[in-house]
């Protein structure tokens, strides 16, 4: 049986619109007029880089490259390509020396741990350049890596503003080229790029083709389980991914704070952070 | 009888009535200009939507001593005003309230009566209930005023068609959500739906607007839009952008099309009170708020 596809179209321009005026209000509404991204060369920065160029101008956003020695030579230019497509502003920064003496010290490490340090320490830096250009840093995460958990906490999962974090993977494809983000970064597999052939789809263990539309199911639709292994959807498959969404809901919100007085952050102090703008 | 009338789609600061407040006496003047009767301005249009622990701080009473009342009392004397705000009662209850102002004069006062606490909804947590739904007289005819989740339910409109009102004055701050391969928002579509129908099935004359901007990741979709009495789209305004969208309402329309079709006439409220009570006191009754 073919699992049942709901169709995840959209409508291309009302994204555009919705999305560059997010990132225009809630970047200049703080009273900044600039923003950060960096720049992996895979479609979601991308994306995020070129919404961002729209909302504040070109001139307005520092597109940051931060390769470790091993990154591929493809996803530095891909990276350029948007860059120079776009004429926003940029910077190279290899993080290899600022990685390399803890990895050095800690022989045999991971390659789970070693690509958390790697993206944490994309973060510091990205964090330090928003103080240097005077911008706010840009999120690059999609709505299917989020609800996988398929990312490291305080590493590229941090940032100031998150355009992108309500489309699924197959969505961000489909603006993606609706906006003219160049068809090789479109086209090419997902990869965290940490080690040689590493692809999203390969670590996860299943596509995104076939993950979002079980997602959209159970999270837009509010299917159960049972009803999206009803609609033709693999049973381990289902429960591998329900599981994956619930395990990984701390990478979703703050730390919890314990509660003791009248008034605590997080349960009854309660403001958006747009509050008195 | 012609009537000129304003649909302002604006943001706001959050929680910045002042501000706010500046920018409505700004298009009062503008709208008076450009020849309106009335101006409408969204749902909570002085203070913002997602006010959470800030709605005690933004509460005003729609009287000509309050602060922010008092200019916009004073700007009402020259063209009718429908503003939104955070009314706090005199024993401090809090309401979404939107007041209808006229030559200087609160006219009515509308509290919200449905407040959608689901979803990405959470009023009810911040707000008490409005408990009544009445239609009142305006220099145009007699108008009902509801706010956004007030028309998602038939009753509120129905009543306000019963108790007299031709001219439906809606406003909203409406969260866009649903986005597919259409090119409107889900919610902008169904709003739109709505509107619609209660203007053709009420024969009457309908306008909305809805607010504009950002809070946070929520965007308002604005949009505003009118009916007349036959169903016919009369105006709209833009999505997503500030705007005042102008519409000339041609009252003698409601003669017309009443002529034509009289389902005012041939309503049958004994027949609903019968049926309700029946209803309502049957043992299995669905017995709502």
């Amino acid at each position: 049986m073919n699992p049942k596809h709901p169709d995840l179209t959209i409508n291309t321009d009302l994204a555009r619109q919705i999305l560059t005026g997010f990132i225009h209000s809630e970047v200049t509404r703080t009273g900044f007029t600039k923003a950060v991204i960096g720049l992996s060369g895979g479609i979601d920065s991308a994306l995020s880089c070129f919404l961002a160029a729209e909302a504040l101008g070109p001139a307005n956003v520092l597109a940051v490259r931060m390769p470790y020695k091993s990154s591929s030579q493809d996803s530095l230019d891909h990276a350029q390509q948007v860059i120079d497509k776009l004429g926003v502003a940029s910077l190279t920064i290899p993080i290899t020396p600022m990685v390399q003496p803890y990895l050095d010290a800690n022989e045999g490490i991971s390659s789970f741990r070693a690509g958390n340090i790697m993206a944490r320490q994309r973060m510091i830096v990205l964090y330090d350049q928003s103080a240097v250009f005077g911008g706010l840093v840009i999120g690059t995460s999609n709505k299917t890596e989020i609800l996988l958990g398929y990312s490291t906490l305080w590493g590229d999962s941090a940032s100031a503003l998150n355009p992108i974090g309500d489309l699924y993977k197959t969505q961000i494809r489909q603006l993606s080229r609706a906006m003219g983000v160049p068809e090789a970064i479109v086209a090419k597999p997902p990869t965290a790029d940490l080690w040689l052939g590493q692809t999203d789809e390969k670590e996860l263990g299943f596509t995104y083709a076939d993950v979002d539309p079980l997602l959209y199911l159970l999270v837009d639709e509010r299917y159960t389980p049972q009803e999206c292994v009803d609609a033709g959807y693999e049973e381990g498959f289902v429960n591998k991914v329900v599981d994956r969404i619930r395990r990984n809901q701390f990478k979703r919100i703050l730390p919890p704070i314990a509660k003791l007085g009248q008034r605590t952050i997080g349960y009854d102090f309660l403001y958006l952070r747009d509050w008195g703008t | 009888m012609k009537l000129n009338l304003a649909m302002a789609q604006t943001t706001a600061v959050l929680g910045g009535v002042s501000q706010n407040l500046e920018a409505h006496l700004d298009l009062t003047k503008k709208a008076r200009s450009n020849g309106a009767d009335l101006l409408i301005f969204p749902e909570l249009s002085l203070t913002g939507y997602v006010l959470q622990d800030l709605v005690p701080t933004v509460a005003h009473r729609p009287t000509a001593t309050d602060p922010v009342f008092k200019p916009l009392l004073e700007a009402s004397k020259d063209i009718d005003l429908l503003v939104g705000f955070v009314e706090e009662d005199i024993r401090s209850r809090f309401f979404i309230s939107a007041a209808y102002l006229s030559r200087g004069e609160t006219v009515h006062v509308h509290r919200k009566v449905y407040l959608p606490t689901y979803g990405l909804f959470d009023e009810g947590r911040f707000f008490a209930w409005g408990d009544r739904i009445s239609a009142f007289d305006t220099r145009f005819g007699r108008a009902g005023v509801l706010i956004c989740e007030d028309f998602w339910h038939s009753s509120p409109p129905y009543l306000l068609w019963l108790d007299g009102a031709d001219l439906f004055l809606f406003t909203s701050s409406s969260p866009g959500r649903g986005l597919t391969s259409a090119p409107a928002l889900g919610s902008s579509h169904w709003v739109d739906r709505v509107l619609q129908a209660y203007s053709a099935l009420f024969t009457s004359f309908v306008a909305h607007t809805n607010r504009v901007g950002y809070e946070d990741g929520l965007n308002f979709w604005g949009g505003s839009s009118a009916y007349d009495p036959n169903g016919m789209e009369i105006g709209h305004g833009p999505y997503h952008e500030e705007a005042v969208t102008m519409v000339e309402m041609d009252l003698n329309q409601l003669h017309r099309t009443r002529a034509r079709l009289p389902l005012l006439r041939d309503e049958r409220t004994g027949l609903i009170m019968r049926e309700m009570q029946r209803i309502l006191n049957s043992k299995d009754a669905f017995n709502g708020r």
